[in-house]
């Protein structure tokens, strides 16, 4: 009587084209002229400590995560974003525990995707940067011979590295913080700086934002309000004191405030889901920024003040519940029926 | 005040209307059988009058209504009653239903009736010659329209709205009954405005419909209040909130309905029906739907008998394509999947949709993200991911707390969902359970 080959499913029967994995499959695809820059600057480093990183979180991910999990795209991103915010001369099997520490401590141990409260990469981070205090700010010079690893990528786990002749100098934020050196804008915008190996390129992130957010797959806001804060506050700065503070464009070029705004504070899962939760979190980013780099004991700052907005973010969400349609206002209420 | 046009929120489902928009409303042949749910409106089902055995002729009443908020229900063809009983229903149960065998190579000639002459009936003889022809909201809810021209007192009612938005996707049935019936729309809105005592009504249609927009404003009556007004094209435009919203800038207070803002919404089809009533003296024994989608041979735009088995209507429309994959009542965005070719449409049914595989969603769903596209797709601006999580874990009383009794089942979460989580499905689940509780 019945035909069974019809599928009978809850309302409503269309759904968008977009799907999670493809979301994130995009954000990959978004960040492969970043690594290519990445290259440019770094070489075969830069490759190199890219792959350990994507595969220590894989290899996590595998390990302990959901199996079907492993394909959605979001273990790769993690990686890819991770190391793109490492420096090009680290051990390698430092980038792969820092992949492992993401994976394990930064998503799965809070129930797998979309669980997390922090960013699984920041968090990776963070814990190589307690962790490995000086290979993490180890910055190899830029231009060298471009087949040259910059640092000692191959050091056995635990062991000192190899003294490796590679040239080292502080990044442009270390140079203004501690010996108050400037750094041509133009180097800053095209990527030509000392630095992790995906965040100098600032003019290129930007652009590859600005695709996703065009798709719909991250939210303006959050980076329009980290560097409308930015800029406004050190602006003001420098404009009360240039001597002191560096200009606002300095600031929003420099270190990794570009990918940071664009990529870690944008992640989905640990950013408000209301517009303008949106807008307070991105506020707090640029001010916690501006604070560290200026007054803190460390250069750069963007990857604290976007852990700190993190664990934020429950309470950003709580006070920004959107108003029902149709709530009534008191002074109706009073009156009304 | 005149309106914005517009509402916040809501999404952009691609419209598909083009596989009927320009095919004209033809008339479906009678099927061999008519099966009559005796709940096909909002409110309590009818109470069957005829029995096994009995004859009866096109139009004749075959149950009566049961208290105010019920809508008698008539013959929508001549023939012989074979079975009061239960039968597949469109909402996926087996409801009580009569089941008639049309009588073959008959004139399908209704019984001779007196046409009541409109102008000459008090306003209460007009509501009462609505309730007794089952007219009902042909919008999809089926709410009995006599009860809606009959508001409590206490809520004057300043204007009526009529709702030509169609902003479901797939459907054309108001935009070809706008096309090609402009006159019994106005009159059914002349005489509706007269039930009401209301002189100022206003006609809202999308404005992917601008064939519609100028019949309509080309046949616009002088004597009375009537304007058209083109809306945005966004899905749930055609809630009556958001109508509201859009056309008069008035805000539904939550948990109230339009008159408590002194609105009446109708469907124009359900005006064009009331004109129809009084200009042939039948009641509501036919409609005009669309049967569309990839899956069948030819869509098509038809009048079809109330009753009429899903299987006859397909068929009328060349059958089924290999590819069919599901069946929906009403439009995709709130319609209900069937899964017996056997249920019937009813008053209510806007249309078949018979999705092919390349159409229907993908069943796999992901972990929530996040990303807060639900949020920012809520009409009603409620939280779908915080009430999405509560669902999951069946923490019912905390859903209501979060406004769940608001939601109107739209879609629109579920549809923008990356994730593909079925959030609408979670909370017309939830509005059961309430129901449920409120109720032990």
């Amino acid at each position: 009587m019945t035909t069974p080959r019809f599928l009978v499913t809850a309302s409503p029967h269309l759904a968008e084209r977009d799907s999670t994995p493809r979301i994130m499959w995009h954000v990959v695809l978004s960040l492969v002229p970043i690594v290519a820059a990445s290259i440019y600057f770094f070489g075969p480093s830069a490759v190199l400590v890219i792959v350990a990183s994507i595969a220590g979180c894989l290899l996590t991910e595998w390990l302990f995560g959901k199996r079907e999990t492993l394909l959605d795209g979001s273990a790769v991103i993690t990686g890819l974003l991770l190391g793109l915010i490492l420096p090009a001369g680290i051990p390698l099997w430092m980038a792969f525990v820092g992949g492992v520490f993401s994976i394990g401590f930064g998503k799965l141990i809070f129930g797998g995707l979309g669980q997390n409260i922090f960013n699984p990469a920041l968090l990776g981070r963070a814990f190589l940067q307690a962790a490995f205090p000086v290979a993490l700010t180890t910055w190899p010079v830029i231009r060298e011979n471009w087949w040259q690893l910059r640092g000692d990528n191959f050091a056995l786990p635990l062991m000192s590295p190899r003294e490796v002749d590679v040239m080292t100098t502080a990044t442009p934020l270390g140079l203004q913080k501690f010996e108050q050196t400037g750094t041509e804008l133009w180097r800053l915008v095209m990527g030509a700086t000392e630095g992790s190996l995906g965040e100098t390129a600032g003019i290129l992130i930007l652009l590859c934002g600005g695709y996703l957010a065009l798709r719909n797959y991250l939210n303006w806001r959050i980076p329009a309000s980290i560097f409308l804060t930015v800029g406004v506050l050190a602006g003001l700065l420098h404009f009360i004191d240039p001597v002191r503070y560096p200009s606002a464009l300095f600031m929003l070029f420099s270190g990794g405030l570009m990918i940071g705004a664009v990529y870690m504070a944008t992640d989905m899962v640990t950013s408000p889901v209301t517009n303008l939760g949106c807008w307070i979190f991105g506020f707090g980013i640029g001010f916690l920024v501006v604070v560290i780099r200026l007054w803190g004991g460390l250069a750069e700052g963007v990857m604290y003040a976007i852990l700190l907005m993190n664990a934020m973010v429950p309470f950003i969400n709580r006070a920004t519940q959107p108003k029902l349609f149709g709530a009534q206002k008191p002074e109706q209420a009073k009156g009304g029926a | 005040m005149p309106g914005r046009l517009k509402f916040r929120h809501g999404v952009h489902p691609p419209e598909l209307k083009q596989l009927t928009a320009g095919t004209p409303i033809r008339r479906m042949p009678f099927p061999d059988e008519i099966v009559l749910p005796l709940s096909q409106h909002t409110g309590k089902p009818a109470k069957p009058i005829v029995r096994v055995g009995d004859r009866v002729e096109r139009g004749d009443k075959i149950a009566a209504e049961d208290g105010f908020i019920s809508s008698p229900i008539h013959a929508s063809a001549a023939g012989t009653v074979e079975e009061v009983g239960l039968w597949p229903h469109p909402a996926g149960d087996y409801k009580t239903a009569v089941r008639i065998k049309v009588e073959q190579f008959s004139a399908q000639a209704p019984r001779p009736r007196i046409i009541p002459d409109w102008e000459g009936l008090s306003r209460d003889q007009l509501v009462d010659a609505v309730r007794q022809a089952g007219v009902v909201g042909l919008g999809g809810a089926a709410f009995p329209t006599h009860v809606k021209l009959h508001p409590p007192k206490d809520f004057p009612v300043d204007t009526i709205l009529i709702n030509g938005a169609e902003c479901e996707p797939y459907l054309t049935t108001d935009h070809r009954t706008m096309v090609e019936y402009p006159e019994r729309v106005h009159l059914g809105i002349r005489i509706m405005m007269k039930c009401l005592g209301v002189d100022r009504a206003v006609i809202g249609i999308e404005k992917n419909k601008p064939d519609a927009v100028e019949r309509l404003r080309a046949t616009l009556p002088t004597d009375i209040d009537v304007t058209v007004q083109p809306l945005r094209v966004k899905y749930p435009q055609g809630a009556e909130k958001m109508l509201i919203m859009s056309l008069l800038d008035r805000e539904v207070p939550s948990g109230g309905l339009p008159m408590h803002v002194g609105v009446i919404v109708q469907n124009v089809a359900s005006a064009a029906t009331i004109a129809e009533v009084f200009e042939t003296g039948l009641p509501l024994i036919e409609r005009i739907m669309t049967v569309t989608g990839l899956g069948v041979r030819q869509p098509a735009n038809l009048i079809v008998p109330v009753g009429t088995k899903t299987r006859d209507l397909i068929d009328a429309c060349g059958g089924m394509l290999p590819d069919a994959r599901e069946v929906v009542f009403g439009g995709p965005m709130m319609g209900t999947a069937v899964a017996d070719l056997d249920a019937p449409v009813m008053k209510g049914t806007t249309g078949v949709v018979v999705l092919s595989e390349r159409e229907v969603k993908p069943q796999r769903s992901y972990p929530c993200i996040r990303c807060g596209h639900c949020v920012d797709a809520c009409p009603v601006f409620l939280n779908p991911q915080i009430l999405g999580q509560l669902a999951q874990s069946e923490r019912w009383e905390e859903m209501e707390e979060h406004n769940l009794l608001d939601c109107m089942l739209c879609g629109c979460c579920s549809y923008t969902c990356p994730s593909n989580i079925p959030l609408s499905q979670l909370f017309s689940m939830g509005k059961a359970a309430l129901r449920k509780v409120k109720a032990a």
